[in-house]
């Protein structure tokens, strides 16, 4: 697994490819820790490369997302989502807890 | 028949999916199925090292693949102790966001994707049975 993260005016910006499973989820972890742990709440994350994500990494986003709704201060986007992620997203009931869009571009457009 | 055993580490996680990954390609499932397979057996392969073994590198998992034209059958075996995750709750998917608990969608997804799951505890090893067919096409 890849990551990659860019900070904007509006929001932050993190690429995430290749497997999320219990091996790279923390990981990603990290990677998102380090954006709300210095006060940044507004995050696109962008699925399009990712091959796999296991519930590891349902855990890690529905964390992060709880973390950044708090107190209102923001929230998390997931954008370009492949379609067999889309999948595990709508059995795993992700679809009423996460705004998902098309592109990045759109995403980091709702803030 | 073929039967790997892996070490019992989550860096093992990618090797085993794609020793199953072959399998099921070898009858052509879809790619939807072929990643079907992969999860529930991901999910399960982090289930025996976080219970069975209760950690990394305490013991080996052996994973078997058996297939006819149109079912796979993937066999893991580990020897730690016997965990049942039918104990675990499963997940509430509908609740508000504050009330999401983040565990027990592991077991849900091999339940769901699929179409057997069994669970054998013998005096040696702990073997878990999953079953997927091959969607009929008309």
């Amino acid at each position: 697994m890849e990551t990659n993260s860019k900070q904007y005016k509006h929001c932050d910006l993190v690429n995430v490819s290749g497997r999320v499973d219990s091996s790279t989820a923390p990981k990603l972890a990290e990677e998102l820790n380090k954006i709300t742990g210095s006060g940044r709440f507004k995050i696109v994350i962008d699925l399009q490369g990712v091959e796999f994500l296991s519930s590891a990494g349902l855990r890690v986003l529905i964390s992060t997302q709880k973390n950044c709704k708090r107190y209102n201060r923001g929230e998390v986007v997931l954008a370009a989502v492949p379609a067999n992620i889309l999948a595990v997203f709508e059995l795993a009931g992700f679809t009423s807890i996460f705004k998902i869009c098309d592109d990045a571009l759109t995403a980091v457009g709702t803030f | 028949m073929p039967t790997q055993t892996f070490p019992g580490r989550y860096a093992s996680l990618e090797k085993i999916a794609s020793f199953v990954r072959q399998s099921a390609e070898s009858i052509e499932m879809s790619h939807a199925e072929v990643f079907a397979v992969e999860t529930a057996v991901d999910e399960a392969v982090s289930n025996i090292i976080e219970h069975a073994y209760q950690g990394e590198d305490k013991g080996d998992i052996t994973c078997t693949c058996t297939t006819t034209p149109d079912t796979l059958t993937v066999i893991l075996e580990d020897f730690g102790t016997p965990f049942d995750p039918k104990q675990v709750p499963l997940p509430d998917l509908y609740s508000p966001l504050e009330q999401r608990q983040e565990h027990g969608l592991g077991f849900f997804m091999m339940q769901k994707w699929m179409d057997e799951v069994h669970f054998e505890f013998c005096r040696d090893c702990n073997r878990l049975v999953m079953v997927k067919h091959k969607e009929k096409k008309d």
